[in-house]
């Protein structure tokens, strides 16, 4: 059997890549370009779309189809891609500022569309791109550039919020988990309705720096403590559960998605 | 039976416009007063296999556009002065990638919620200059129902032209006004495509140079593969910010404007070639400068008006051309400062006589307003 490496989607001469060692970027793009292949995806029927971040430079590596959106707006901009040709692999990538802090309203409304796309978040908690300041998702306490004396708001639970909208397919995972993680993106991509993975993800040049965990390394075990299979987790009583994510599938579910539903109106429209 | 009369609305008439121009994707914000023109798509869209949305605010509506523009349908959207405002970023967007597309801004008092939602025509410097960064906007002003039409039509005409978003530079006053109108039958008035690309997919270039500064562009899911960026990017669409690059991407971009701008300023003038007496004017106010020339014209005075039809780029050749000739030109217009009669004073220079009317109460410019400032 010949493994999939997803090298057709790579551009040439692009690498060495932009990121810094240890983060979790690079290591998420692979397993989705492998996912891509395993799916039989053409380039040609292929659009990725991108926000603005550390995460949101990824389409400068890739050879599909291509939007470099603006910060938090990927997703609407997809859902216009999606909606006017609907046989198009879409599949969006952004930070945790593009997604849920700056774009949520996008996030919220694309979900309860349930339109057929799949986004990626790459969850580094923290705004890497402007030099590590608090985003929508970092923790109370959490040290960043905007935060010297600890973050005083509360973080926000990107798969929670994207069940509650409405997402047909919701999953978390990780670098350190790459295995779980390259199997749930096959199985993101291959879902009808919106499908949200987030990737929890080292950010050991502002993150990590910030909070102790200098290396990329250091970061990967914290985010392996940190981190527990759903299953396990939902057994657990709220206080061993406290700080803990669930990783693994955590919504997955068939509702219509917005072609079908539209698919109607339209037949009522023409008395068919 | 051909060429039946419409009474239509503005707001359904510019709806119609798209339409007839291919238009098959709106996205959309409600807003009065442009509401109408969501309302009209959402129900026609769906019986011509288009696609209607009601996004989630003016951010994505401006979003979801030019993502199906690059998915190779016609696509606009609709909006008041606050929509616009959001709109604004994405917008730019559209410049940077070349993307084709249609704005409707019906604009209405402000600032803010405003005089919600008297008439205005205070957006003109929003539309021109609201957006960070070089780059140039076509707009076009409707003064009648038939131009909300017919200058919608051209709108996506020379969006798909120039790959750029246009923008239709309306008021509450034409947009809820009903008058006849003639729809004109499908091919009776021309409808242009984007020029595709052609060769070698491997070898295409969607920001590439071209004889006009217009690169062919494709569209998602063609063999044609296409990448396209906020950032600044080379020919080929992946980011570049070599300044050689950079200073050749921008002056492309902007050249395109200057190769056909004898397609995209149009003027039309009454009575202005021996005129004393200049009016000029965009939009609905043009009605009211027309029947301020005739009232002088009765009582021996050469007056006449200039209509810019294009607002933005700017119809600097006629006003020079007819204002120069002209003792004295008036500039009547629903904002408070002068939006446009600050361009006039700019080609016509600091010696001439260059008097304003403005009107910033929501209440419309008269006949009798304007005859005040002879
Ligand atoms: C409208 C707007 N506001 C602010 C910025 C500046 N900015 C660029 S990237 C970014 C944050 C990126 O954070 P995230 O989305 O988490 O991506 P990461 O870099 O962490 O991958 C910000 C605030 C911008 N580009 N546009
Ligand atoms: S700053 Fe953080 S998110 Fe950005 S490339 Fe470096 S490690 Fe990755
Ligand atoms: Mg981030």
């Amino acid at each position: 059997m010949t493994y999939a490496t997803g090298q057709q989607y790579l551009k040439d001469g692009v690498l060495p890549h932009m990121w810094c060692p240890g983060c979790g970027i690079g290591v998420m793009l692979r397993a989705c370009l492998r996912s891509f292949e395993e799916l039989g995806y053409r380039n040609e029927d292929t659009v990725v779309v991108t926000g603005i971040g550390c995460t949101g430079k990824l389409d400068d590596y890739v050879v599909t189809h291509a939007l470099h959106t603006t910060h938090g707006r990927a997703l609407a901009c997809a859902t216009g891609i999606k909606a006017a040709k609907d046989d198009l692999h879409v599949v969006v990538f952004m930070g945790d500022g593009d997604s849920v802090t700056i774009g949520g309203n996008h996030f919220l409304h694309a979900a309860r569309r349930n339109i057929d796309l799949t986004a990626i978040v790459i969850n580094n908690f923290n705004f890497g791109m402007t030099g590590g300041q608090f985003s929508g998702t970092t923790f109370n306490g959490a040290i960043t550039q905007t935060s010297a004396y600890g973050n005083p708001e509360r973080q926000l639970d990107i798969c929670a919020l994207a069940e509650v909208a409405g997402a047909n397919f919701v999953a978390r995972s990780t670098p350190w988990h790459v295995d779980d993680l390259s199997a749930l993106i096959t199985e993101a991509l291959s879902r009808k309705g919106f499908s949200l993975v987030e990737v929890l993800s080292p950010c050991p040049t502002h993150f990590g720096s910030n909070n102790k965990m200098k290396k990329g390394t250091d970061m990967l075990g914290w985010l392996k403590e940190r981190t527990m299979p759903v299953d396990l987790y939902r057994s657990k009583s709220p206080a061993e559960r406290a700080g803990i994510f669930p990783i693994g599938k955590l919504v997955d579910r068939c509702e219509p998605d917005f072609a079908a539903r539209y698919a109607e109106v339209g037949a009522k429209a023409t008395g068919n | 039976m051909k060429n039946y009369a419409s009474l239509l609305q503005g707001n359904e008439a510019m709806a119609q416009g798209a339409l007839y121009a291919g238009a098959r994707f709106y996205a959309g914000y409600p807003i009065t007063p442009s509401s109408e023109i969501a309302q009209e798509c959402s129900k026609v869209m769906p019986k011509l296999g288009g696609v209607y949305m009601q996004m989630e605010d003016e951010i994505a509506s401006m979003a979801a556009i030019i993502g199906a523009s690059l998915a190779g349908v016609k696509s606009f959207t609709a909006t008041s002065g606050p929509g616009f405002s959001l709109m604004q970023e994405n917008l730019g967007l559209a410049i940077m990638g070349e993307v084709p597309c249609v704005v409707i801004d019906v604009q209405r008092s402000g600032p803010s919620t405003g005089l919600a939602t008297k008439p205005a025509q205070s957006d003109i410097m929003q539309i021109r200059w609201g957006r960070h960064g070089d780059q140039e906007l076509i707009a076009l002003s409707p003064s009648s129902v038939g131009e909300c039409f017919s200058l919608t039509v051209e709108a996506f005409n020379l969006a798909e032209k120039l790959r750029t978003p246009v923008v239709v530079a309306a008021d509450e006053i034409v947009a809820h006004m009903r008058e006849n109108i003639l729809i004109p039958e499908p091919g009776e008035v021309e409808v242009f495509d984007r020029r595709k690309p052609t060769g070698d997919p491997a070898a295409y270039l969607p920001f590439g140079p071209a004889p006009d500064g217009v690169p062919p562009i494709s569209s998602y899911g063609s063999d044609y593969i296409m990448h396209v960026s906020s950032s600044m990017h080379g020919p080929d669409g992946y980011s570049n910010n070599g300044p050689d690059n950079a200073a050749r991407q921008i002056a492309r971009k902007n050249s395109k404007f200057e190769h056909h701008r004898a397609e995209i300023v149009k003027t039309r003038t009454y009575e202005a070639d021996d005129a004393d007496v200049l009016f000029v004017t965009f939009g609905t106010v043009t009605r009211a400068a027309r029947a301020a020339a005739r009232t002088l014209r009765e009582s021996g005075v050469r007056a006449g008006v200039l209509q810019l039809i294009t607002v933005w780029p700017f119809a600097e050749e006629a006003v020079a051309e007819f204002g120069g000739r002209a003792k004295t030109v008036v500039v009547p217009e629903m904002n408070y400062h002068g939006q446009l009669a600050g361009e006039v004073k700019k080609v016509l220079g600091a010696g001439a006589d260059v008097r304003r009317v403005n009107s910033w109460n929501g209440q419309i410019i008269t006949p009798r307003d304007i005859l005040r400032a002879i």
